[in-house]
């Protein structure tokens, strides 16, 4: 069978359907704005974002596998790479750059500049210790649990907080090499 | 045309504030969930109906905010108009989607016919809830809208004559 040849983020990003990220910014700030009231403890509220996007991330994975034809990832390198430029490309429309490798190479940052979910977003005073944008650290670990990956993902910069970009700390702690838990896994993904 | 996300963004968050409001935070209550869905949807309503009218004068009757909402409005969110507008002329109006695009990946499993009763009905009740719960959302945005346009409203949805999609506006004197 010929190997399927891995996609840029541009070219997937251009062949979804996409739609206004206003929708999606407004949608999620509300959601944000609900919780906020609905569970009045920040920390619950940042568990609570962590939970939802660990679900989606565990739905998005498939899409992801199925419309890029990325294959399986020689390393924790490569996997970084390709969440930076294909994976978030393709569902936010946006890049990050994957730096500060620790010398094990178990661990790095993903840095974003530019973050469709915070457009037009402040933080009031009563919000400290919220993390905005949680929903995507928790999409990530979702999606890379889905391909054997188990990581501790974390906030290290945010510029709800006056920060001065995103930057989200992904650290590999167990990767699984055994073929039963790839079962949802299209064919392209596993190792032949 | 401004930002874009994939749709996928709005479709996963979507199915995971229902997910999350009516199986993890009001499980055993139902209609609250409901409430918070619809008031989630009214805050993105009255937000994105002041982003769409900035430019524009404000609007002259009911009737024109209801058609700013059938046409440009929904052309926004979904790259389509309703497809059919109804009143009655006393302040009830239907706004018809003949393929509602947030209810093509929320899918109604006709129920296997158990009974003798052939006359028992297709929908899955539990199907047929995840449906309506996925509904509030939307009601909510059209309410949201309607309101910051100086129409007072209830909004409900009628998914009887599924893949199309109703929302009925009652207009508040």
């Amino acid at each position: 069978m010929a190997k399927l040849v891995p996609r840029s983020g541009d070219a997937v990003f251009a062949s979804v359907e996409r739609v206004n990220a206003e929708l999606f910014t407004l949608t999620y700030g509300a959601i944000v704005r609900q919780l906020i009231t609905d569970l009045e403890e920040t920390e619950e509220v940042n568990k609570q974002l962590d939970q939802m996007g660990y679900n989606i991330g565990v739905r998005l994975i498939d899409e992801f596998l199925a419309k890029s034809n990325v294959s399986r990832c020689v390393d924790f390198k490569e996997t970084a790479e390709v969440i930076a430029k294909v994976g978030l490309k393709m569902f936010l429309g946006v890049t990050a750059t994957v730096t500060n490798w620790d010398a094990e190479g178990t661990s790095c940052s993903l840095v974003l500049e530019d973050n469709p979910l915070v457009d037009f977003v402040e933080l009031p005073d009563t919000c400290q210790g919220l993390y905005y944008c949680n929903i995507l650290s928790g999409v990530i670990r979702g999606a890379l649990e889905m391909v054997s990956m188990k990581t501790e993902v974390s906030w290290v910069r945010d510029m709800l907080r006056g920060d001065d970009a995103y930057e989200i700390r992904v650290k590999l702690l167990k990767q699984q090499m055994g073929r039963d838990r790839f079962a949802s896994i299209p064919q392209a993904a596993v190792i032949l | 045309m401004g930002r874009e996300v994939a749709e996928s963004c709005v479709e996963g968050i979507m199915i995971e504030m229902v997910s999350a409001y009516c199986s993890r935070f009001y499980a055993n209550k139902q209609d609250l969930a409901a409430r918070r869905l619809e008031s989630i949807g009214f805050q993105v309503g009255v937000q994105l109906s002041e982003r769409y009218t900035m430019d524009r004068p404000r609007f002259t009757d009911h009737l024109e905010a209801i058609k700013f909402i059938c046409k440009d409005f929904w052309n926004e969110l979904f790259k389509k108009q309703i497809d059919n507008l109804k009143t009655n002329h006393k302040g009830t109006f239907v706004l018809q989607d003949n393929r509602f695009r947030w209810l093509t990946r929320v899918s109604i499993h006709p129920s296997p016919i158990t009974q003798a009763d052939s006359a028992a009905p297709l929908v899955d009740s539990r199907a047929a809830l995840t449906a309506n719960m996925h509904l509030y959302f939307p009601c909510g945005i059209i309410r949201g809208a309607l309101t910051n346009l100086g129409v007072p409203c209830a909004v409900s949805a009628d998914i009887s004559n599924l893949p199309a999609c109703s929302f009925v506006v009652r207009i508040k004197v």
